[in-house]
């Protein structure tokens, strides 16, 4: 019987401790035929399971070029997440997947694009970034915003600052809180947006992070006069099977694992503002 | 006058049970447990609720008996045959960890056998094609339900005596069958006029000592399902919902609703179309091996909204608006019809009476509510 809910072996091959409570793991399908077979587009999600806890959805943040390696940053706030985070190199968990949509890169080629990440929400667009990084020459100018609450949130500074000597990009940070080694902007990452520099009409907004923070960029954004086809949402809900039959992350008739987790806002703003679904 | 139906004696009736099971088939039927008609594993026709009759209003389902020798002389029990296709909790894989810390997953298979089941109402097969489009007709197909649903013989008997919280003739699904089954049933004093649906129906019909259907009977038949849709008082205020319940997010009524609604989940346990279920871990004490198993979830239940500390849903007026909106809006764009079916179980089994049709039509209703 063919069993989509059926894991597969993965290997950790390396953990990389990002900040207190924020690891990365680096995944290899432990069956070489499933790991030549396993192919994912930048902003799709595994189900990742730990042995007797059980599963938990989380986005893949390498690119889909590196065939041998699948990366996971993973926040340990929940009953699995915490699990997963006492594992170490050589341990073994369950993977499945790839789901979800995907980030529509094509659709962005020859355009600038604009990367706006509140709180631990960078994980999911990191594959966007990287994407545009390797293949620079098929993207306009490159906006990088990310806002963190408090300055040691912060992550990956070295990939930041790689980032910030790209050609055509420039990279904005800002901390609702700093601390002595925060050379950047102290405040709203909202402050920020002025200095965004792309053409409104050839653009695509890609946003991921609390639902606050997205609807403070949504506003801005079509008050500059980016069309809202042009703007994408990285959602989020209970996710218990990924494949679209649990029910649980139904935001009214989208269940977000399957018709997501990414939508232009054009799709969701019926649903936006309002609290509870 | 109809050449293809057939009429079956009342006395005859045990033939179309015994040949089911000499062809093989576990035979399910309704039958009295507890208060109430539930569908279970049917040895012989006396199991079968003769003379039976419900009585049921919002928040109120209680039996009578008489003397008449009728089988399906009530409308349904708390369950449609959900649980059959979609069963309430279910092993799906084991892990198994080696001592070395390698982990080999493995599916558990489920046992299916043949299945035959009596008596499932038009209401129950509408809900069951809309399970099917949800579990089957997917990108993704779930390999349980399907197993199952592979191996279902349907007997479906036509509803001649709907109850007071019935209307599935609003919702186009009732009182007459007219797809999904192998053979259907309608009842009448003396027997029952039966139609076969498929081949494997025919095939079936050919083996029961029937004799073909007189205009008197036929006559009889369409007049009890006319006026078991004509019996029927409540409907929904519309076939599509969809646009009126988004529209009226903000309405009132939401709230005068959770006001009275408890919470507790009873219309999603009941309602043959919810399909929301939890995935869980059951892990060995030895640790070695764990089971990965599903069960019915609720949209009442304080985890389904839940998500990294935040409870999307944390009050009952919101919950109840995601299963009203969902059941009677979002289905259409999803699955292209209402998740109604308009059994009216919602209704009878909500301890506190609430009114799927008349809410609806409260929030539908009114004028534009929107913030």
């Amino acid at each position: 019987m063919s069993n989509p809910y059926l894991p597969l072996e993965a290997e950790i091959i390396e953990r990389i401790q990002e900040s207190p409570g924020l690891f990365t793991l680096r995944l290899r399908l432990t069956d070489p035929t499933q790991q030549a077979a396993y192919t994912f587009k930048p902003g799709q999600f595994n189900m990742l399971y730990l042995h007797g806890v059980g599963e938990v959805a989380i986005s893949i943040v390498s690119d889909p070029q590196d065939e041998q390696i699948i990366d996971h940053t993973i926040r340990a706030v929940g009953r699995v997440t915490h699990g997963i985070e006492q594992l170490n190199r050589g341990d073994r968990i369950g993977l499945r997947g790839p789901y979800g949509n995907g980030w529509p890169m094509a659709r962005a080629e020859q355009k600038d694009v604009v990367v706006i990440t509140g709180g631990l929400g960078c994980a999911p667009v990191v594959s966007v970034i990287e994407y545009v990084a390797r293949r620079r020459e098929r993207f306009g100018h490159l906006n990088i915003v990310q806002g963190v609450k408090h300055a040691s949130d912060f992550i990956w500074r070295e990939r930041y600052d790689n980032w910030r000597r790209m050609a055509d990009t420039q990279v904005l940070l800002a901390a609702d809180a700093g601390d002595p080694i925060w050379p950047w902007h102290i405040g709203r990452v909202t402050d920020l947006f002025e200095q965004l520099r792309f053409n409104p009409e050839q653009v695509m907004v890609v946003m991921c992070g609390p639902e606050g923070m997205m609807k403070v960029v949504v506003k801005n954004m079509l008050a500059r006069g980016v069309n809202e086809e042009d703007l994408y949402l990285s959602m989020e809900r209970n996710m218990h099977c990924g494949i679209g039959h649990c029910g649980h992350c139904q935001y009214g008739d989208k269940f977000i694992c399957r018709d997501g987790p990414i939508f232009t806002y054009t799709q969701i703003k019926s649903l936006f503002k309002v609290k509870g679904f | 006058m109809r050449e293809d139906l057939s009429f079956l004696a009342r006395d005859n009736f045990p033939t179309l049970l015994t040949t089911l099971q000499e062809a093989g088939y576990h035979t399910v039927g309704p039958q009295l447990r507890d208060g109430a008609i539930v569908f279970d594993t049917l040895n012989s026709v006396d199991q079968l609720p003769k003379g039976i009759h419900d009585q049921q209003a919002p928040g109120s389902y209680r039996l009578e008996k008489s003397d008449s020798p009728r089988l399906f002389a009530w409308a349904n029990g708390p369950q449609a045959i959900k649980p059959y296709l979609f069963t309430p909790r279910e092993v799906l894989w084991r892990s198994q960890r080696s001592k070395t810390g390698e982990l080999n997953f493995s599916t558990v298979e489920p046992e299916v056998k043949p299945t035959a089941i009596i008596g499932v109402r038009p209401c129950d097969i509408a809900a069951l094609y809309l399970q099917d489009k949800h579990f089957l007709q997917q990108e993704k197909v779930d390999p349980y339900y399907k197993k199952r649903r592979e191996q279902l013989l349907l007997i479906a008997v036509n509803c001649t005596h709907p109850t007071n919280t019935c209307f599935c003739a609003s919702t186009g699904d009732g009182p007459q069958a007219h797809y999904g089954f192998d053979i259907v049933l309608t009842e009448l004093d003396d027997g029952f006029l039966l139609e076969a649906h498929n081949q494997r129906g025919g095939a079936l019909l050919e083996k029961l000592p029937v004799q073909p259907a007189t205009e008197a009977q036929q006559q009889h038949a369409e007049h009890a399902l006319t006026h078991a849709a004509e019996q029927q008082t409540r409907q929904l205020p519309g076939q599509n919902l969809n646009d009126a319940l988004f529209k009226n997010l903000q309405h009132p009524q939401w709230q005068k609703i959770a006001d009275r609604c408890l919470g507790c989940g009873n219309c999603t346990a009941v309602c043959p179309t919810c399909f929301c279920h939890s995935e869980g871990e059951l892990a060995a004490l030895d640790g070695q091996s764990s089971e990965h198993h599903r069960e019915w979830d609720s949209c009442f239940s304080p985890g389904h909204s839940y998500i990294h500390g935040i409870t999307i849903r944390p009050d009952t007026r919101t919950k109840y608006r995601q299963w009203m909106t969902h059941k009677l809006g979002g289905w259409h764009a999803q699955y292209g019809r209402s998740g109604c079916v308009g059994c009216g179980r919602c209704i009878s089994w909500c301890p506190v009476g609430i009114d799927l049709t008349a809410e609806a039509a409260i929030i539908c209703g009114e004028g534009d509510k929107d913030e």
